[in-house]
Formats: C-alpha cells, sequence, structure tokens
C-alpha cells in the first residue's frame, strides 16, 4: 500500500478513536441537565468521564497534528476555510474543559449551575459541528484551482451537512447514554437506559437517511457495506439496551460510530477535500500530501508508540471500570476537599 | 491579502501564546516539584510532605486546566490564520506536532486522570510515578514544540523544493538537534523549574509570614520548608537559566545576528561593544538622551570574547538585502528592511533578564530570611512572597516576545516572511471575530483563574489523611477519594 494511504487511513483512525472516544463524553455533558435533576447525580455523571475526557480529546489533537504533518495541504485548507465553525469549537472546547476542573472548586449553586451550562454547551456545540464539518468534507465544498476554500461561511450550512450535524448529535447523545446506564448505578442507569433506546431509536432514523444520501451521492463499495454494519450495530445496541445488557449497548454505539466514521472515510477516498466548483482542485491524497521521506519517519513513529498509548490509555479504563453512584460521592462540597480518603464515617 | 488582517493574526497570535505560556511553565514545573514532594514522602513517611504535595498539587491542576484548553487553540491556530505557513512548512513542521500529541499530550492527560482519582486505586508507588510520567510529558511536549519552533529561528534538514514551493524534510533527526534547539530546550525547561521555584517560595512564605504565632509549630516548619525548597530550586535552576541564555545568546549572533543587533538596538558595528543597562532616547537610536552602559559586555555576551565584533543593524540589513534581496514585506515593516521593532526588541530583552535576576535576587533573599529555623515577619515579606512568583513568570513572557519579535519579518528565517504566511482566503471580518472572541474568553478565564488560584493558595494545605486503597469487595459504597 502507498504510504500516502496508509496515512490516510491512520487518519480515518485518529478521527474514529476521538468520536468513538469523545463521543460518549460529549453525550454525558448534553445528558447533564436531562439526567441530572440533583446535585449529586449531576456529580456522578461528571465522575464517570472525570478521569479519561481529557484523554478522549488529544485523539482530536493528534489527528489535527498528524493531518497538517502527513497532509499539509488539507490542514491548511480546512483549517483556513471552516474558519468560524472551528472557532466555535475552540470555544466550546475552551469552556467545557475548564468546567470540569472548576465547578466544584466553589460551594456556590450559581458557580455551579454556570459551569454545568459551559459544560452542556460545550458538548452540544462540537457534537453537531463536528457532523456538519464532516458531512462538508465529504460532499465537497467550493475550493480554487490554488487549493483554497472560497466558499465563506452560510455555504457550509448546508441541508446534508447540517443532517451530518444532527447525525452525530443523536449518535453521541446515544452512546453517551449507553456509557452512563454501563458505569453508573441505581435510578440514574435506569433512566439512561431507557432514553438510550428511545435516542437510540432516533439517532438510528436519521443516520440512516444521512448515510443513504452519502452513500448515493459519494459512496463506495466499501463505504456501502461500513454503512450496513453501522446501522445494524446500532439497532443491536439499541435492543441490548432494551435488554438490560449495558456492556453489549455500549460497544454497539461504539462500533456504530466507529463503522460510520469509517464509512465516511471510504466515501471520501482518494479524495480528501473533493472541490465542488468545476474548474477546482480536489484535494487528494496525492497532491495534499507530505513528501514520502516524512511520511516514513511518521509512520515508524506511529507504529511505536500508537500501541503504548493503546494500552496506558486502556488501562485507565480498567482502572476506573467500578461504577458509581450517588452514595459514591464525598460529601465534602469542594473538590479534593476530602483529601487524600474519606473516613468511613464521614458519610 | 490585506495588511490589517495580517495584523490582527499577528496579535492574535501574540495574545494567545503569551497567555498560554503563562500557565505552561507552572505545568512543567510544578509536576516535578509535586511528583518529588510525593516521592520524599513515600521515602521518608513524613506527614508534611504528603500535606504539600496535595496542596500543591491542587494549585497545579487549577493552573494545568488552562494550559490544556488554550494548547488547543495553538494547534488550531497555524491552519486557521496561517494556511500559507502551513503549506510552506507543513512537510516539516508538522512531523513535530504530531509526534508532541502521540508522544506527550497522552501520556499528560491520561496519567493526569489516573493521578487526580487515583489516590484510592492505584498503590502508592504507581501512583507517585503517575505524576512523574506527567512530568515526562511535558518535557516530550516542550521538546518537540520547541523543535519547530527553532526551525522557524534557524532552518535545518530541509530542502526547498521550487517544483512545489514548500520546505520539504530530508533530516528528521538534524531539526531534533538544531543547535538553536538543543541550547533553548534546557534554557525554556530550567525558566519553568525557576517559576515553579518561585511559585512554591512564595505561596510557602506568604503561609510563613502570615500564619507566623497563629498556626501550629508542624505548619510552621512545613511551609519553611517549602519556603526553602522553592527558593533553592529557583536559585539553581536561575542559574542554569543564565548559562543556557549565555550560550544561547552566542548561536543567536551566529545564526540571527540581526536579533542579537536588535536586542541592544546596536545600529553600527562596534568593536568591541557595550551593553546599555537602560537607556532614553528615540526609538530609532539616533539620539541618545540617557543612558547606563557596561563597556565590553555586549562584545561577552554575543561572541564570548570581551572585545568581540558584534555587527549592527545597518550594515546587517545591506548585507540581508544581498542575500535575500528586497524585504518583500519592507512596506508593511516600516522600520526598515529585515529590522525586527527595535524598541520592543530592545526592551524586552532588558525585562527578560532584569525579571530573570531579580528573582534570583528575591529567591537569596528567602534563603537568607529563614536561615537556620528563622521565619520572616512584617507586611514587607508579604510582598516578596506575592511578587516572587510573578518575576519568573513575566520574564518568560518577555523572553518569547523577544525572541518571536526578533526574528521579524521572518516567520522562517531567511525562508518566509510573516506577511507571506498568512492565509489568503480569511477575510478580516472573520479573524478580528476570532481575536475578539478569544482575548474577551482569556480575559474572563484570567478572571476565575487567578480568583480560584488565591482562594486555594489562601485555603493553605489540608490536615494529613492517611491514604488508603479502596476495598470494593468489603466495602462497595465507600465514597470516592477524590470526585469532581
Amino acid at each position: 500500500m502507498e504510504l500516502t494511504t496508509v496515512w490516510f487511513c491512520l487518519i480515518a483512525v485518529l478521527w474514529v478513536g476521538y468520536f468513538a472516544l469523545e463521543g460518549f463524553d460529549f453525550g454525558v455533558g448534553m445528558l447533564l441537565p436531562v439526567l441530572g435533576r440533583e446535585e449529586r447525580e449531576r456529580r456522578v455523571l461528571i465522575n464517570t468521564i472525570g478521569p479519561v475526557w481529557d484523554g478522549n480529546e488529544v485523539w482530536v489533537l493528534v489527528a489535527g497534528g498528524a493531518t497538517f504533518a502527513a497532509f499539509p495541504e488539507w490542514y491548511a485548507t480546512l483549517f483556513s476555510g471552516f474558519y468560524l465553525p472551528l472557532l466555535l469549537i475552540l470555544v466550546a472546547l475552551i469552556v467545557r474543559g475548564v468546567a470540569f476542573e472548576y465547578r466544584a472548586k466553589r460551594d456556590d449553586a450559581t458557580w455551579r449551575a454556570r459551569w454545568d451550562l459551559a459544560i452542556f454547551w460545550g458538548s452540544l456545540l462540537p457534537a453537531v459541528l463536528w457532523g456538519v464539518a464532516f458531512g462538508n468534507i465529504v460532499r465537497g465544498v467550493p475550493i480554487d484551482a490554488d487549493l483554497e476554500y472560497v466558499g465563506g461561511f452560510f455555504n457550509l450550512l448546508n441541508p446534508y451537512a447540517l443532517l451530518g450535524g444532527l447525525t452525530t448529535l443523536l449518535l453521541f447523545l446515544t452512546h453517551g447514554a449507553m456509557y452512563v446506564a454501563l458505569k453508573t448505578d441505581g435510578p440514574i442507569r435506569r433512566e439512561a437506559r431507557s432514553l438510550a433506546t428511545r435516542s437510540g431509536l432516533a439517532a438510528a432514523l436519521v443516520a440512516v437517511v444521512f448515510l443513504v444520501w452519502t452513500q448515493v451521492d459519494t459512496g463506495s463499495v466499501a463505504s456501502g457495506v461500513l454503512f450496513v454494519l453501522a446501522a445494524l450495530a446500532l439497532l443491536a445496541g439499541v435492543a441490548a439496551a432494551g435488554s438490560a445488557r449495558e456492556g453489549w449497548a455500549f460497544v454497539g454505539t461504539f462500533v456504530t460510530i466507529a463503522l460510520a466514521v469509517a464509512g465516511l472515510f471510504a466515501a471520501l477516498f482518494p479524495d480528501v477535500m473533493p472541490t465542488s466548483l468545476a474548474d477546482g482542485t480536489s484535494l487528494t491524497t496525492t497532491n495534499a500530501a507530505a513528501t514520502a521521506y516524512t511520511l516514513k519517519i511518521m509512520t515508524g513513529v506511529a507504529v511505536v508508540f500508537t500501541p503504548i498509548v493503546l494500552v496506558y490509555q486502556g488501562w485507565t479504563y480498567w482502572v476506573f471500570r467500578k461504577r458509581i453512584s450517588v452514595h459514591h460521592i464525598p460529601e465534602a462540597v469542594l473538590a479534593g476537599e476530602s483529601g487524600g480518603d474519606q473516613p468511613a464515617g464521614s458519610r | 491579502m490585506d495588511l490589517e488582517a495580517l495584523d490582527i493574526a499577528r496579535w492574535q497570535f501574540a495574545i494567545t501564546t503569551v497567555y498560554h505560556f503563562l500557565f505552561v511553565p507552572i505545568t512543567i514545573g510544578l509536576s516535578a516539584l509535586v511528583a518529588g514532594y510525593q516521592t520524599a514522602w513515600l521515602r521518608t513517611g513524613n506527614e508534611q510532605w504528603l500535606r504539600m504535595t496535595k496542596f500543591l498539587g491542587k494549585l497545579f491542576l487549577i493552573n494545568f486546566a488552562l494550559g490544556v484548553v488554550t494548547g488547543i487553540v495553538q494547534e488550531f491556530q497555524f491552519g486557521m490564520n496561517w494556511s500559507d505557513y502551513s503549506r510552506f512548512v507543513g512537510d516539516v513542521f508538522g512531523a513535530p506536532l504530531a509526534v508532541e500529541g502521540l508522544l506527550a499530550f497522552f501520556l499528560e492527560s491520561t496519567f493526569l486522570g489516573l493521578w487526580i482519582f487515583g489516590w484510592d486505586r492505584l498503590p502508592r508507588a504507581l501512583h507517585a510515578s503517575c505524576m512523574w510520567l506527567v512530568h515526562l510529558g511535558t518535557l516530550f511536549s516542550a521538546y518537540f514544540i520547541l523543535a519547530a519552533n527553532s526551525f522557524m529561528q534557524n532552518p535545518v534538514g530541509y530542502d526547498y523544493n521550487a517544483e512545489t514551493g514548500r520546505a520539504e524534510l530530508t533530516d528528521f533527526v538534524a531539526v531534533l538537534t538544531n543547535k538553536v534547539q538543543l541550547v533553548t530546550f534546557p534554557h525554556v525547561i530550567l525558566a519553568a523549574y525557576m517559576t515553579a521555584g518561585a511559585f512554591v517560595a512564595g505561596v510557602a512564605l506568604w503561609h510563613l509570614v502570615r500564619g507566623r504565632g497563629q498556626q501550629g509549630s508542624e505548619d510552621r516548619s512545613m511551609y519553611r520548608s517549602g519556603a526553602r525548597v522553592g527558593a533553592w530550586v529557583l536559585l539553581v535552576a536561575g542559574l542554569g537559566v543564565v548559562v543556557s541564555g549565555d550560550v544561547q545568546g552566542k548561536v543567536m549572533t551566529e545564526v540571527q545576528p540581526m536579533k542579537m543587533a536588535a536586542a541592544e538596538a546596536l545600529y553600527e558595528t562596534e568593536e568591541p561593544a557595550a551593553f546599555s543597562v537602560f537607556t532614553i532616547g528615540t526609538p530609532d537610536g539616533t539620539t541618545e538622551k540617557f543612558s547606563v552602559t557596561i563597556p565590553n559586555l555586549l562584545s561577552f555576551l554575543a561572541t564570548g570574547e570581551l572585545d568581540g565584533r558584534v555587527e549592527g543593524i545597518n550594515p546587517l540589513r545591506e548585507q540581508y538585502i544581498e542575500t535575500y534581496g528586497q524585504d518583500p514585506g519592507a512596506t508593511y515593516y516600516t522600520a526598515g528592511d529585515y529590522t525586527p521593532y527595535i524598541p520592543l526588541t530592545y526592551w524586552s530583552f532588558r525585562f527578560m533578564m532584569g525579571l530573570g535576576f531579580a528573582g534570583m535576587a528575591g529567591g537569596l533573599a528567602v534563603l537568607w530570611a529563614t536561615r537556620r529555623g528563622r521565619a520572616p515577619t512584617g507586611a514587607r515579606w508579604t510582598w516578596v512572597a506575592v511578587g516572587l512568583p510573578l518575576m519568573p513568570l513575566f520574564a518568560n513572557s518577555f523572553g518569547w516576545i523577544f525572541t518571536e519579535i526578533g526574528r521579524q519579518p521572518w516567520v522562517v528565517f531567511g525562508l518566509m516572511t510573516t506577511e507571506q504566511g498568512v492565509s489568503p482566503g480569511t477575510t478580516t471580518g472573520e479573524v478580528l471575530t476570532s481575536l475578539v472572541v478569544l482575548t474577551a474568553l482569556y480575559g474572563v478565564l484570567a478572571a476565575v483563574e487567578l480568583k480560584l488560584m488565591l482562594t486555594y493558595i489562601a485555603k493553605g494545605a489540608d490536615p494529613y489523611v492517611e491514604p488508603q486503597l479502596r476495598d470494593d469487595d468489603n466495602d462497595p459504597d465507600r465514597p470516592l477519594a477524590f470526585a469532581y
């Protein structure tokens, strides 16, 4: 396989990892006001993703960096072209990241309510906007012969891309609910499961329309197969949630997102950013790529370090594998207030 | 591309980068100090050291949160505002950025999560090593991003490909062992240790001064020791900063002579050259009203010899025009061809050194005032405690302002000007929106962070609590040791 193809696949893997992982912590963030009706429940939700959300987010940073290194032209056109949506995503990720850390640092209901809003919107906006962005990438946008995006902002808000945004929103919401059902106990677990079943069906409906539309417009055999498998995985996940098999349900949405994203990349290949202009130039794995030397170096680094990362990131999930429920949340209001340990009597 | 968008993009890069680097050195340095305290506790069982671990750990996390989120902006804005730069250098510059993400960011974020939530989940030694791994992550991160920056100061390991119109990587090892990089990395890391040392010294001194007589002797000894540990780190690292900075000056004179001339506002070549500590005059250096100068010092800083020759701005400009042709940005950089904005390079260079030395003097004062079991009293020591952390912190900012402004008009020295690097397709309105939104957001976050930081500093270290591993089989309902 050509190195440019290898790197196209690796970048697809990074985005798959990002959406399959951060997808559920976006979902948990969006569910904060829905499943967390009182303070303790909200803290349960936040603490299910507390140790892992930041590691999940690194996937997008590595995806960005890898695109910069392996396909500089793609990075340049995409980031300067999708300017305002990316700015919105940045703002959302900033307030959200700070919110997780700062929310519990003051015993003040107004303070916490504000950070709750930051978590909610900071999760919802990127969940929609990444879908819109990928919709546009796959569909093709106005790129001129100099590889510059010339479409402006409102061109990005077309029905197909917006449907993509709605698809990622519902998928991540369902994925988050599956995760909460898997990681909590008590009433919140049951509510999450029932919500996941309902939002899962809605997601399936929207996703099928979006993926069929994609397949008709730009699909290949490979993308078609991946989309069908994604749809089946989603239905299997929803069915598993319905029969209270939370582990399988979560695997279901995880696989759904992974396959759907892989399918979008398959539909894209060999373009990386097709143009919609008759006299424009599409960015492809060839004309957007770095030199063979750079790709070779990067391949070596990726081959050595990606497995290591996967092992220790996987280990984190193992360390924090236990379910949490409201009685696990320490009394102390300030984060870390309980020090290294909470004496059993203070419960 | 109109000039206005270029200005705004430059302002955004300056503001977001200086802001980001307020948090970075504390993250790098304090992760080592927290890990060091935790290891000391593990080794000796001294309760004070666990209390300091947790106290400083909390301050570390308040700082880390902003360091992480402002770092995302850094990676995105190369593509957003500087797409032509990204196209031109992506083949060389992208690789260290990608490697930074893979090696450093995963390590930092994953093991910090384990450290924060792992007090009752991980065996003690494993838990402490999580913070060491976070520190290792910060070092990796610094190494790769500084290698990328060093390429901009002194491009090596590449070929210019006229066909593709871009710089292409030919030797990755050369990029990672760029001579600018080999001296910049220690300079930056030592400055980070210095900053964290000053931070710890300031925080502990503040408690020592304020709490004297009210707290038990245990707290007094803990904060006194904290002030001394911080001051020692500040001083030892500070000496390293001076030494590495000195070597860096000589490398800079060799690869970017204009930057050294701009640091002194030296318009004509001198042999030997004096260093002015302070000057009042017109910015273009034509008239000098008052100045305090040290003879031969600039010669020594630039060449290592007291009577060394230091090239001036004017002859260098002639030389650059001959080598590179007329500066395409000459109309924009009104100061003249190939000349950075001299007042800024001149003063930022002095503020960097002045604040650094002032911080070291403060460290010495703290060691003196706490010698042989003493603890200082009085309001002026409160001011030392407050001022001390700020000195290396702002010295860092001025260092970066100097080195980045001193590179102008180049974005990659000798290859591409800053003006050529800006995104051609983005509109002034877009770039302005971005600048306003990010600056406003950063302003609000600065206020929030400062208030939290001060609150948590004022609270001081919590009483000692013995950490215990969870035993879910016997007591599955026990509350978590830590929860958001």
